[in-house]
C-alpha cells in the first residue's frame, strides 16, 4: 500500500468553452418547450375565445334551431354523448380493469403476451378503423345506427387503453405485499381483491379516467356508429347525436350561428377533458407519494 | 419431537437448481437458525416449508416435507391450508398500506369469516402482545400500519402472522433491514415465542443464530454442511467448512 499515486489535478474553474456549451443546450432546450407549447396555447386561446362567447343557457337547453335564426343549442349532442360514453363506461370498465388484473397477476404465458400484443394494436389502430369495424359488426347486424353502436365503437377504443394502464399501475405494487396476503393464507383472488387492487386503488382510477378522457372526445368511430340526431334521443338503439359529431357538422357549416355553438360544444369537449386528466393526474401523484 | 421433516429436498429457479438434496429434522417448540453465506440458499430454503417459493414464476421443488406427518407437497394438500398453519414474516417489513395497524394485525382472521368485531378486537389485541407492540400501538390502533418505524412495521407483521394462531413462524432474516435496538427487540420476541410455536429463522447474522437459535443449520452451495444444537455448531464443529464460517475465515 506503499505505492504513491499521482494526485489527479482537478481544475477549480470550469472552462469558458464548456461554459458556452452548457449556455447553448439550456438555451435549445428552453426553445423547443416554447415552440411546442406555441400551438397548445393557440388552439386553447381560439377554443375559449370562440367557444365563451357561444356558452349560455340556451346551448345545454336547446335543440338545433333552423340555421338562419341565432340562438337554439345541441342539448341532444349533450344527452347522445352522457350516453354514448355510458354505454362504453359499463361494457369497457370491467373489461377492461379485469384485463389488467390478469396481465398483471396472472400473466406470463402465452396466452398473456397474445392479450398484450392484442391490446397494444387496438391501442395504435387509426380510430375511423374502430368505427367501420363496429359499423360492419354492430350497425348492419342491428340494422340501424345507434348510440350502442356508437357505445361499443368507443369501447374498442377505451379498453385497451384501460387493460394497458391498469396492468401499469398493479405491477407497481410491491410483490413484497403480495408475499404477505400469500404467506397469510390468502387465496390468490383475495390477495387481488384485498391487497393488490386497494393498494393500486387511485391509480385504477386513473387508468380508467385516462381512457374516458381519450373516448369523450372521439369522433369518426361515433360517426360511422351513432349517426347523429337533430332531436333528443333517449333510446340506444336509434340513431344518436353526439358533442364531437355535432361540432364537426357544424363548424363547416355556412351558417355563423352554427358555427357558434360549434365553439360552444368545443370548449365543453376541452373543459371535459382536462378536468378528467387534471384529476387523474392528481390521482396519481396522491398514489406515488403513498407508494413510497 | 419434531414437527418438520424435509426429506431429499431439491428447488429449482428455471434450471437453475438451488437446493440439493436437502435433509433435516425441525424441533417442536424450539427455534431453528439456518445460517450461510449469501446465495447459499437458506431464503429458498424456507420458502419451501410453506410453499411459498412456488409462487415465483420457472420455481420447482421436488421431495418431501413432512409437517405432522403428511407432505406438504402431496398434490391433494392446497398450499393455502399450509401457509394459515406455518405463518411467515418477510425481510422487509410489508404490512398492508390500505389497512390500519389493527386490520394489518387480523388480515389473516378474515379468512376465517366473520367474527364479531369484539372478538377481532380480543385476537389483535392478543396478537399485538405477543408481537410485543401492544403498549406503542394501543392509543393509535386506527393508524395506518405504514406510519410505524421499521421496527415496529417488522413487529406488526409478527403479529399479524400470530393471529391466525400458526404452529410454526417462519422468519426471513427478520432483523436485517432494522437498526441494532430494533433488532435486538426482535431477538427478544424470538426467544419468547420459541417456547409456544416452532420458529424457523433465517439469518446471515451468526451472533444472531447463537444468541436466539437452539439448532443451527449451516449451509453452503445449496447443500446442508452441518446441523446440530446451536452450541455445538458454535464452539465444536465437525465439518472444517462450518468451523471457518463461524471464526469469520469466509462469508
Amino acid at each position: 500500500m506503499s505505492a504513491t499515486v499521482p494526485a489527479i489535478e482537478v481544475p477549480r474553474t470550469i472552462s469558458s468553452q464548456r461554459r458556452t456549451k452548457d449556455r447553448i443546450f439550456s438555451i435549445a432546450l428552453w426553445a423547443s418547450v416554447v415552440i411546442a407549447l406555441i400551438p397548445l396555447l393557440l388552439i386553447v386561446y381560439r377554443v375559449v375565445r370562440l367557444g365563451l362567447a357561444a356558452v349560455s343557457v340556451s346551448l345545454f337547453a336547446h335543440t338545433a334551431l333552423p340555421a338562419n335564426m341565432a340562438g337554439g343549442g345541441m342539448k341532444q349532442a349533450f344527452l347522445g354523448t352522457a350516453m354514448i360514453v355510458g354505454i362504453a363506461i359499463v361494457i369497457s370498465v370491467p373489461l377492461g380493469v379485469l384485463t389488467g388484473i390478469y396481465l398483471s397477476e396472472y400473466g406470463s404465458g402465452r396466452i398473456a403476451s397474445v392479450v398484450r400484443f392484442t391490446a397494444e394494436i387496438l391501442l395504435s389502430i387509426p380510430s375511423i378503423v374502430a368505427g367501420a369495424f363496429i359499423w360492419a359488426l354492430v350497425v348492419v347486424a342491428l340494422g340501424s345506427f345507434s348510440g350502442l353502436a356508437a357505445g361499443v365503437a368507443l369501447t374498442v377504443i377505451m379498453w385497451p387503453i384501460m387493460a394497458r394502464a391498469t396492468e401499469e399501475v398493479l405491477r407497481l405494487v410491491p410483490t413484497e405485499l403480495r408475499e404477505g396476503g400469500l404467506a397469510l393464507g390468502y387465496p390468490r383472488w383475495r390477495v387481488i381483491m384485498r391487497v393488490v387492487l386497494p393498494t393500486a386503488g387511485a391509480g385504477v382510477l386513473t387508468a380508467i379516467m385516462l381512457a374516458v378522457a381519450r373516448g369523450l372526445g372521439e369522433t369518426a368511430p361515433v360517426l360511422l356508429t351513432a349517426l347523429g340526431n337533430d332531436f333528443v334521443n333517449t333510446n340506444p338503439m336509434k340513431p344518436t347525436d353526439a358533442v364531437p359529431l355535432r361540432v364537426y357538422n357544424y363548424v363547416q357549416s355556412a351558417y355563423p350561428a352554427w358555427r357558434a355553438l360549434a365553439w360552444g360544444g368545443a370548449l365543453m369537449l376541452l373543459l371535459g377533458v382536462l378536468v378528467l386528466s387534471v384529476t387523474a393526474r392528481m390521482l396519481s401523484i396522491r398514489q406515488q407519494r403513498r407508494m413510497r | 419431537m419434531r414437527e418438520i421433516d424435509v426429506s431429499s429436498l431439491s428447488a429449482w429457479f428455471g434450471s437453475k437448481q438451488v437446493l440439493h438434496d436437502i435433509n433435516l429434522g425441525i424441533e417442536r417448540s424450539a427455534a431453528t437458525a439456518i445460517i450461510g453465506p449469501s446465495g447459499c440458499g437458506k431464503s429458498t430454503l424456507i420458502r419451501c416449508l410453506n410453499r411459498m417459493h412456488e409462487e415465483v414464476r420457472g420455481a420447482r421443488v421436488e421431495g418431501k416435507v413432512l409437517f405432522d406427518g403428511e407432505d406438504i407437497y402431496d398434490p391433494r394438500v392446497d398450499p393455502v391450508v399450509i401457509r394459515r398453519r406455518i405463518g411467515m414474516v418477510f425481510q422487509k417489513p410489508n404490512p398492508f398500506p390500505t389497512m390500519s395497524i389493527l386490520e394489518n394485525t387480523v388480515a389473516g382472521l378474515k379468512l376465517l369469516g366473520r367474527l364479531p368485531k369484539a372478538e377481532l378486537q380480543a385476537r389483535g389485541e392478543k396478537a399485538l402482545r405477543a408481537a410485543g407492540l401492544w403498549d406503542e400501538v394501543k392509543d393509535r390502533l386506527g393508524d395506518p400500519g405504514g406510519r410505524l418505524s421499521g421496527g415496529q412495521q417488522q413487529r406488526l407483521c409478527i403479529a399479524r402472522a400470530l393471529a391466525v394462531e400458526p404452529d410454526v413462524l417462519l422468519m426471513d432474516e427478520p432483523a436485517s433491514a432494522l437498526d441494532p435496538s430494533s433488532t435486538l427487540r426482535i431477538e427478544e420476541l424470538v426467544t419468547e415465542l420459541k417456547d409456544r410455536y416452532t420458529v424457523v429463522i433465517v439469518t446471515h447474522n451468526m451472533q444472531q443464530a447463537a444468541r436466539v437459535a437452539d439448532w443451527t443449520l449451516f449451509m453452503l452451495y445449496g447443500e446442508v454442511v452441518e446441523f446440530g444444537p446451536t452450541s455445538r455448531i458454535f464452539t465444536t464443529p465437525e465439518d472444517k467448512r462450518t468451523e471457518d464460517y463461524v471464526t469469520g475465515r469466509f462469508g
